[in-house]
C-alpha cells in the first residue's frame, strides 16, 4: 500500500488547494508563489486529520455526538467539546505521519537542531471556501522540538471541537461532515519590529492609502493591545507619508530562551523612536500593493522585520472585510455631457 | 434677541477704527471703498493672500481693476449661477472683500440657463479661445512697450511743428497716462476671461478625487493635473540653463559671495570672449523670461528680475555649484510627463467601478484642457504686463520728481491714480502757462504723511474677517480663489485661544520632516537674509521664489493652498512644506528652531 502524503510545502500549494490545506495554508502558498517573502513552512494536510477522525469513528461515533446539540445550549456543547477534545488528544498517531512531520520539521530547521516554529490551525469547509473561522482555533508560537510540534498539531486538531468552534458551526448550520483541519507549521521570525497593515484606510475606507501599525519586537504585543503602536498612513500610489504618529512603546515581546514569549522593557533610547524607517515603510507599501493586486481586493496583512537579516517577512494576509461589505457611495457617474460635472462647483450649495 | 450667541464673533466693520494719526492717509482712498454703516450687514474678510502688506495709495489700483474685471466676468459675462462679483473696501491699508451670493432659486435657475450658453461655449472652444487670448495679451504687451516715456521739452520739437502735428507734448502726457491706466484695467479683464471657469473645472476634478479618495493629499491631485512645461516654470528653467552654460564657458567663478550684480557684470565683461558669450545668453533669456517679479505683481516694489537681477544672480551661483558637483539640473520633461500618466492610471485603477472611472476620465480631460490657462496666465498678466505698467508709472514719477513734485521717483506710488492724473495735469498746465506747478508745495508733505501711515499700519494686526459669520460659504469664487470655508473661519476664531500650544498647523503641501532654524521673511527685500539650510517662513510662497528653494530646507507660509505652485516646486526639490498656517510669521520667532512635518501639515516650535 502506498504511504499517504500528509505534508505539503508552501511552495507547492495555492488558494486552489484550500480544501486540503485550509485557508491559512492556501494563502501562505499563494503569497510565496507570488514572490512575496514569507517565513518558510509546511502544511499537515487535512488527510492526516481525516485519517485520525476515521480511526476514532471506527472505535465509537464521533461526529454523530454533535448532531443532537442545539445552538445556545452551552452546557451540553461544553460537555461534548471536552469529550471529543480528549479523544483526539489521546489517540495514537500513525507512525508514517509522525515520521513525515519529524522529517519536515528537520528540513525546515536546516542547520538549527531545534528551530522555533509557529503551529497554526488552518481549518476548511467544503460549503464555504471563504469562511475564515478566524480566531476560533488555536495557534501556538515558539514551539521547539519535534515532539512538541506533534503535540501542538494534535491540539490544533482538537481545537476544531472547542466550545467556540462547535457553537459557531451550530449557529451557522455548517455540517460536520464538511469541516476539516489542516495545520500550518511555519518558522518563527525573531522580529525586530512587527505589526499589521491594511491596504485601505480603516477610518474612511479610502483605497488609495495604506495604514501601517508597528511596534518593537514580536507582533503579539501589538495584537494583544499591550503596546500602543506607531501609526503611519502612506499613499498607496505615491508613497507619501501623510500621517506619522510615533508613540511611546514601553514594552516589547521577545522569544524566551525556554520557548514561548516574554515581556521586556524597551530601552529608554528606543521608546519614542519610530520602529520602521521610511525605506521600510516604502517596502511594506510595495508588498502591500503586490498582495492586493494578487487577490484583487484590499487586504489585512501581518508582517515582521527579521532582527538578523532586517528583511521584511509577511506572516499572513486576509481580505479586509469591514469596508468591503459596505455599500460605498459612488463619487460620481458618467454623464452624457461631461460639462455638466462642473455644475457641482457652479450650481449652488454643495 | 439671539438666544444662540456664538462664543466669538468677528468685529463689525464700523467698529474697526482708523489708526490715530493716519486719518488723512485713509481719506486719500475714494469714497466708494471706505467702509460705511451699511457694510455692517455683510461678511468681509481680509484678502491677505493677495495683499499681505498695507497698500500704498497708488497700488490700490490693482484692487479696483481686478475686482472690476472679476465681477464683470462672473456677474455679466459668464453669469455664474450662484454668485455675482466681489466688493472691496480699504481700511488701514488693508483690503477687505466680500462676495455677493445669489440665493433665490428662481434667479439661480435663470442664471444657470445663461451660464450654460456662455461658459459651456468657453469649455467647448477652450483651445481656440485661449490661443486667441494669448494673441490679445501679446498685443497688449506690445502696446504697453510702445508707449513713450513722458517728456516735456522746453520748446516743442521743430519737426512736430513743421509736420503740423497740432497737439503739444503736454497732451502726450495725458494720453500716455490714460492709456497706461486703461491698459491695466483691460489686462485684468483678460485675466478673468477664463480664470473662474478654469478653476471651476479643476475643482470639479479635485472634489471628485476627495470624495473617491478621502485621504488623498491636495498635492497629489495637483500633480495629476499640473502641466510640466507651463510658462511659469520657464524663468527657473532659464536660470538652470544659464548656470550650465556658465560652467561650460568656465565663467561661473565670477558669481562670488557678496558680489553685487554690477560687480559680477563688470568682471564678466572684463573676462573676454567667454564672458561676452555668456552675457549674450543672459540677454536672450531676459526677454521675456526675466519679466517675472519677485512677488505676485500686486505691489509696485515687487520689481522684476530684469529690473533687479540680484535674485536670479544669487540663484545662479547655487545652480552653478550644483553643476560643478556633477548634478543634473535638467527637469526631465519626458520623465515627469510619464510619471503623470502613470499616476493618473494608478488612481484610476483604484476606483470602485467603471461608472466612476468614466466620470474620472471625463473630469480629468476637462481639467487638463483648462489647466494651461490656470498656470500660464500669471506670467502674462501679473508678471510681464504688470511690470511694464508699474515701470511706466515710475517714469511719470521720474518726470514729476525732476519738476520738484517729489524727492524721489518712487514717491509717485503714494498718490492714488486719480491724484496722479491731477498732478500730471498740474504739470501740463504749468508747462503751458509758463508758471510754476503747484505740486512741489502740495505733494511732499502728503507723501511723507502717507509713508508714515504705511509704517504705522504695518505695525498693527488687522482682524482676519469682519461682520456676521455666514452659516455656509458656498460662493464658488470665494472657495476657489481664497480657499475659505466655514471650517477655516472657525479656525480663525479659535486662533489666539490656543496660545499655549507649541504647534502651528496648515495644509500639508509637501511631505518630509526636517528641523532647522526659522528665517522669517516678511517681504521680498528680506530674502537675502536666508542662509543655506534655513527654513523659510513667509506670508505667501510665490512661484517666482522658486530659485531660492535650492537654499532652504523647508518652507512654511501663512497663506496658500493646494493651487499654489510653491507646493509643487517644494515637492520637486524634495522639501517639506506647510502652507496656509494663518499665523506662522507672527507665531514663529526669527532664528527659532522648528520642526516642519510637511506630510501632516504641522510645524513644531522646539524652543
Amino acid at each position: 500500500m502506498l504511504v499517504p502524503k500528509y505534508i505539503s510545502w508552501f511552495s507547492d500549494i495555492g488558494l486552489d488547494d484550500r480544501l486540503l490545506v485550509g485557508g491559512k495554508g492556501g494563502n501562505l502558498g499563494e503569497l510565496q508563489r507570488a514572490g512575496i517573502n514569507v517565513p518558510p513552512g509546511f502544511v499537515v494536510r487535512t488527510e492526516a486529520f481525516e485519517g485520525l477522525i476515521d480511526e476514532l469513528e471506527r472505535r465509537s461515533p464521533l461526529r454523530a455526538r454533535i448532531a443532537p446539540l442545539v445552538a445556545g445550549d452551552l452546557q451540553k456543547i461544553a460537555a461534548v467539546s471536552r469529550e471529543l477534545r480528549a479523544r483526539i488528544e489521546e489517540a495514537p498517531l500513525p507512525a508514517d505521519l509522525k515520521l513525515q512531520i519529524r522529517d519536515a520539521y528537520r528540513r525546515l530547521g536546516g542547520s538549527a537542531p531545534a528551530p522555533a516554529v509557529a503551529v497554526r490551525s488552518s481549518a476548511t469547509t467544503e460549503d464555504a471556501a471563504d469562511a475564515s473561522f478566524a480566531g476560533l482555533q488555536d495557534t501556538y508560537l515558539w514551539v521547539m522540538q519535534a515532539d512538541s510540534v506533534i503535540a501542538k498539531i494534535r491540539s490544533c486538531w482538537a481545537s476544531l471541537y472547542s466550545l467556540e468552534s462547535l457553537s459557531y458551526r451550530l449557529r451557522h448550520g455548517i455540517a460536520e461532515s464538511t469541516v476539516a483541519m489542516a495545520v500550518v507549521v511555519q518558522a518563527m521570525v525573531d522580529a525586530r519590529t512587527a505589526g499589521v497593515m491594511f491596504t485601505r484606510s480603516p477610518i474612511s475606507g479610502d483605497r488609495s492609502v495604506i495604514t501601517i501599525e508597528g511596534a518593537w519586537g514580536l507582533g503579539s504585543a501589538l495584537v494583544s493591545g499591550e503596546v500602543t503602536p506607531d501609526h503611519w498612513v502612506v499613499a498607496k500610489i505615491t508613497g507619501e507619508i501623510s500621517v506619522r504618529d510615533i508613540s511611546d512603546k514601553a514594552i516589547r515581546h521577545a522569544q524566551a530562551a525556554a520557548g514561548g514569549v516574554e515581556v521586556l522593557a524597551v530601552e529608554e533610547s528606543l521608546r519614542r523612536e519610530p520602529c520602521l524607517s521610511d525605506q521600510e515603510l516604502d517596502s511594506l507599501r510595495t508588498v502591500g500593493r503586490q498582495i492586493e493586486r494578487q487577490y484583487g481586493r484590499p487586504q489585512d496583512i501581518e508582517w515582521a522585520v527579521d532582527r538578523h537579516s532586517q528583511q521584511i517577512l509577511l506572516l499572513q494576509s486576509r481580505p479586509e472585510t469591514v469596508w468591503s461589505n459596505k455599500d460605498l457611495q459612488v463619487a460620481a457617474a458618467r454623464v452624457s455631457d461631461p460639462l455638466q460635472h462642473v455644475m457641482k462647483i457652479f450650481g449652488g450649495r454643495r | 434677541m439671539n438666544a444662540k450667541l456664538k462664543p466669538r464673533e468677528f468685529p463689525l466693520p464700523s467698529s474697526v477704527k482708523v489708526i490715530p494719526g493716519t486719518e488723512r492717509a485713509q481719506a486719500a482712498y475714494p469714497y466708494h471703498i471706505q467702509f460705511s454703516r451699511a457694510d455692517d450687514r455683510k461678511f468681509w474678510f481680509y484678502n491677505s493672500m493677495h495683499f499681505p502688506e498695507p497698500m500704498s495709495a497708488f497700488d490700490m489700483v490693482t484692487a479696483e481693476a481686478a475686482y472690476c474685471a472679476l465681477g464683470a466676468a462672473n456677474t455679466r459675462v459668464h453669469c455664474l449661477p450662484t454668485t455675482l462679483g466681489i466688493d472691496h473696501r480699504i481700511i488701514n491699508g488693508r483690503v477687505y472683500i466680500g462676495g455677493n451670493g445669489v440665493t433665490d432659486p428662481k434667479e439661480i435657475a435663470r442664471r444657470t440657463t445663461e451660464f450654460e450658453k456662455r461658459a459651456f461655449y468657453y469649455y467647448e472652444n477652450w483651445e481656440s479661445l485661449y490661443a486667441n487670448w494669448k494673441q490679445k495679451m501679446l498685443k497688449l504687451i506690445e502696446d504697453a512697450k510702445a508707449m513713450p516715456d513722458p517728456v516735456l521739452p522746453e520748446f516743442e520739437p521743430l519737426e512736430h511743428v513743421h509736420a503740423g502735428r497740432g497737439i503739444a507734448s503736454n497732451h502726450d502726457l495725458l494720453v500716455t497716462y490714460q492709456k497706461a491706466i486703461e491698459g491695466y484695467f483691460r489686462m485684468w479683464h483678460h485675466h478673468f476671461e477664463f480664470l473662474l471657469l478654469g478653476y471651476g473645472a479643476y475643482l470639479t476634478f479635485f472634489g471628485f478625487c476627495k470624495q473617491a479618495f478621502p485621504e488623498i493629499t491636495d498635492q497629489t491631485i495637483a500633480r495629476m493635473v499640473a502641466g510640466i512645461d507651463a510658462e511659469i516654470f520657464r524663468p527657473d528653467d532659464e536660470l538652470r540653463r544659464l548656470a550650465r552654460r556658465a560652467v561650460e564657458l568656465e565663467v561661473d567663478a565670477h558669481f562670488r559671495d557678496g558680489a553685487s550684480v554690477d560687480d559680477v557684470l563688470r568682471s564678466l565683461r572684463a573676462s573676454g570672449e567667454p564672458g561676452r558669450r555668456w552675457l549674450e545668453e543672459l540677454q536672450a533669456s531676459r526677454e521675456p523670461w526675466f519679466n517675472i517679479n519677485v512677488g505676485d505683481g500686486f505691489y509696485h516694489y515687487h520689481r522684476s528680475w530684469n529690473d533687479d537681477m540680484s535674485m536670479p544672480f544669487s540663484a545662479l551661483q547655487g545652480y552653478a555649484r550644483s553643476v560643478r558637483a556633477g548634478k543634473s539640473l535638467d527637469r526631465e520633461i519626458g520623465r515627469l510627463l510619464e510619471e503623470r500618466v502613470r499616476l493618473i492610471a494608478d488612481y484610476r485603477e483604484l476606483l470602485a467601478n467603471d461608472e466612476e472611472r468614466a466620470a474620472y476620465d471625463q473630469m480629468i480631460a476637462l481639467a487638463h484642457r483648462v489647466f494651461p490657462y490656470v498656470e500660464g496666465h500669471k506670467f502674462y498678466c501679473e508678471h510681464w504686463y504688470t511690470n511694464l505698467f508699474f515701470n511706466k508709472i515710475r517714469s511719470f514719477g521720474t518726470l514729476l520728481a525732476a519738476h520738484g513734485f517729489f524727492a524721489s521717483a518712487e514717491d509717485v506710488f503714494h498718490l492714488t491714480h486719480y491724484e496722479l492724473e491731477s498732478a500730471i495735469i498740474d504739470l501740463m498746465n504749468a508747462w503751458s502757462s509758463g508758471s510754476e506747478p503747484r505740486g512741489p508745495a502740495h505733494w511732499p508733505p502728503l507723501v511723507a504723511e502717507r509713508k508714515a501711515a504705511i509704517r504705522e499700519w504695518a505695525r498693527h494686526e488687522t482682524p482676519p474677517a469682519l461682520g456676521p459669520i455666514p452659516d455656509v460659504i458656498d460662493d464658488p469664487a470665494i472657495v476657489m480663489l481664497w480657499g475659505i470655508t466655514r471650517e477655516s473661519l472657525d479656525n480663525w476664531l479659535s486662533a489666539g485661544t490656543a496660545t499655549d500650544s507649541n504647534e502651528v498647523r496648515g495644509f500639508a503641501a509637501s511631505s518630509g520632516v526636517v528641523e532647522g532654524i526659522a528665517r522669517i521673511v516678511k517681504s521680498v527685500e528680506e530674502i537675502s537674509r536666508l542662509q543655506q539650510g534655513d527654513i523659510l517662513v513667509c506670508q505667501v510662497t510665490n512661484p517666482t521664489w522658486t530659485p531660492i528653494f535650492q537654499k532652504i530646507r523647508a518652507a512654511v507660509s501663512d497663506i496658500g493652498g493646494s493651487m499654489s505652485h510653491a507646493a509643487i516646486v517644494a515637492r520637486e526639490y524634495g522639501l517639506p512644506a506647510v502652507v496656509g498656517t494663518g499665523n506662522a510669521t507672527s507665531k514663529i520667532k526669527d532664528g527659532q528652531r522648528i520642526r516642519v512635518d510637511g506630510g501632516r501639515g504641522i510645524v513644531t516650535l522646539l524652543q
